[in-house]
C-alpha cells in the first residue's frame, strides 16, 4: 500500500464535470500516467495522473474538498 | 544564439524583472517579480547585474536544460532541486554545462521558486521591461508563461561568483504557518464600521484556490460596510465607491465577506472600496503564501511602511557585500 501525494494545492475534483461519472472508482486499476483526478488552482484545472500502478484502495479526499500540496489524496495497492 | 531548453514548463513559469514601472497611469499594472528578495538574491548568485530577467515558477518547478556552460541560482520556495538527477542545494551558485538538466521535486514550503541564470533571460524587452503580463499577452517569452518545447534565448554570460557561494542561513526567508502583513489602513477604510476593521485585523484569513499574481482572495470572516446612500457614479454594492486607482497591493472586500490582495499583475484601477494597502516589503512574503496558507493584517502607517522597504533594501545590500566581498 503506498499514497499518492498531491503536488499543487487547491480544490480536488474526482470527475471531469459535476455531470460525469469519476475517473476511476475505488478498486479499479490504474496504470503510470492514468488521469485520476483534477486540482483546481489559479483558474485552471490541472491533471492528477498516477505515478505507479495498482488497485486504487481508498481516496483520501471527496469531491471538492481543499487540498494542500503533499497531501495524500489516493491510496493505492500496488501489484 | 545561446537558449536554454524547456523540457516542461512546471505549473506557471514566466519571466520576470523588476517591473514595468512608470505605466500605471495608462491602466498599465508593473508585473515583474512577486517576492522581490528571492529575485534579486537568484541574480546576485548567478551573478548577473541588477534586476535581470529570471524565471518565476508557482509550485511546481520547470525542467529546462542548458545548451552552454551557464552558473545558475534557485531561490525562493523551499523545494527539492535536482541537476541531471542528482539533488543540488538552493541559494547556492549552481555551474551547469551543455545538457545538464534542472529539475525540480515537490514544494516543501512557499510558494514560488525563482531560476535566475547567468548572462539572464534575453526576451525582448516591451515598454523597457521583460516582465511577462499574461493578460494582455505582453512581454517575457511570447506574453506567456512557458511550455515544453520553449527554446529560451540566453543573454551574454557575465562573471558569476564562484561555483558554490551560498547565501548564509541569517539570509533566508522563513515560511511561517500564520503570515504576517503589515498593513497601512485606507484608502477608503472610512466605508468600514469600527467593528468591522477591528474584526479585518483580528481574523486570520485563509488563502483561497483563486491566488496568483493578479490578486489573492482570502477567506475567514465577514465584514460590515457603514450604511449609506448610494452617491452618484458608485455601484450599489456596500463595498463600492466612486472609482479611484487602485495601490499595488490594496486590499478590497467585494461584497464583504471575501478580501482581495491586488497583486503585481492587478487591475489598476475600479469601484471597491480599498480598506488597506500591504507594505510593499511585505509582498514578498505574499507571494510565497500559496493557496491554503494563512495571513494576518498588522495596521502599521507609511513611515513605517517606507522604513521596512528601507531595511530590506539595506539587508540585501548587506547580502550582495557578503557574496560578492
Amino acid at each position: 500500500m503506498s499514497t499518492m501525494n498531491a503536488q499543487l494545492p487547491g480544490v480536488f475534483y474526482r470527475r471531469p464535470s459535476p455531470e460525469q461519472a469519476p475517473f476511476i472508482e475505488e478498486g479499479g486499476t490504474v496504470e503510470p500516467g492514468q488521469l485520476v483526478a483534477l486540482i483546481e488552482v489559479m483558474k485552471t484545472f490541472n491533471e492528477v495522473k498516477a505515478d505507479r500502478s495498482g488497485i486504487i484502495s481508498k481516496f483520501l479526499l471527496g469531491d471538492g474538498d481543499e487540498v494542500e500540496a503533499g497531501q495524500g489524496i489516493v491510496e493505492v495497492d500496488e501489484a | 544564439m545561446n537558449e536554454v531548453l524547456v523540457r516542461s514548463g512546471g505549473l506557471y513559469t514566466t519571466v520576470q524583472d523588476a517591473g514595468r514601472d512608470g505605466h500605471y497611469a495608462i491602466g498599465m499594472p508593473p508585473s515583474g517579480a512577486m517576492d522581490r528578495y528571492s529575485f534579486t538574491i537568484a541574480n546576485l548568485l548567478a551573478g548577473n547585474p541588477g534586476p535581470t530577467a529570471a524565471l518565476e515558477a508557482t509550485y511546481l518547478g520547470p525542467e529546462l536544460e542548458f545548451t552552454d556552460s551557464r552558473t545558475v541560482a534557485v531561490t525562493g520556495a523551499d523545494c527539492s532541486v535536482t541537476v541531471s538527477g542528482a539533488s543540488a542545494p538552493m541559494w547556492m551558485s549552481l555551474r551547469v554545462g551543455p545538457g545538464d538538466v534542472l529539475g525540480f521535486g515537490p514544494l516543501k514550503a512557499g510558494a514560488r521558486p525563482y531560476v535566475a541564470i547567468s548572462g539572464g533571460l534575453d526576451v525582448p524587452e516591451y515598454l523597457n521591461s521583460r516582465s511577462t503580463y499574461k493578460l494582455t499577452g505582453i512581454g517575457g517569452f511570447g506574453g506567456r508563461a512557458l511550455a515544453e518545447g520553449d527554446r529560451v534565448p540566453l543573454g551574454q554570460a557575465q562573471d558569476p561568483p564562484a561555483e558554490g557561494t551560498t547565501v548564509p542561513e541569517e539570509f533566508l526567508p522563513e515560511f511561517p504557518d500564520v503570515v504576517e502583513l503589515r498593513l497601512v489602513v485606507g484608502l477608503c477604510s472610512y466605508r468600514l464600521t469600527e467593528n468591522a476593521l477591528d474584526s479585518f485585523l483580528d481574523t486570520t484569513w485563509k488563502v483561497t484556490k483563486d491566488a496568483d499574481r493578479i490578486g489573492y482572495r482570502l477567506r475567514g470572516g465577514t465584514i460590515d460596510f457603514v450604511e449609506r446612500e448610494q452617491p452618484f457614479g458608485a455601484g450599489s454594492d456596500p463595498a463600492n465607491v466612486v472609482d479611484l486607482g487602485y495601490p499595488i497591493g490594496s486590499v478590497q472586500i467585494p461584497g464583504g465577506n471575501e478580501p482581495i490582495i491586488l497583486l503585481n499583475d492587478a487591475v489598476t484601477g475600479g469601484g471597491y472600496a480599498t480598506v488597506g494597502t500591504v507594505v510593499s516589503a511585505d509582498r514578498d512574503r505574499v507571494a510565497q503564501t500559496g493557496t491554503g496558507g494563512y495571513v494576518r493584517f498588522n495596521a502599521t502607517d507609511v513611515d513605517s511602511a517606507v522604513q521596512a522597504r528601507q531595511d530590506r533594501d539595506a539587508w540585501l545590500h548587506k547580502l550582495r557585500t557578503v557574496l560578492t566581498g
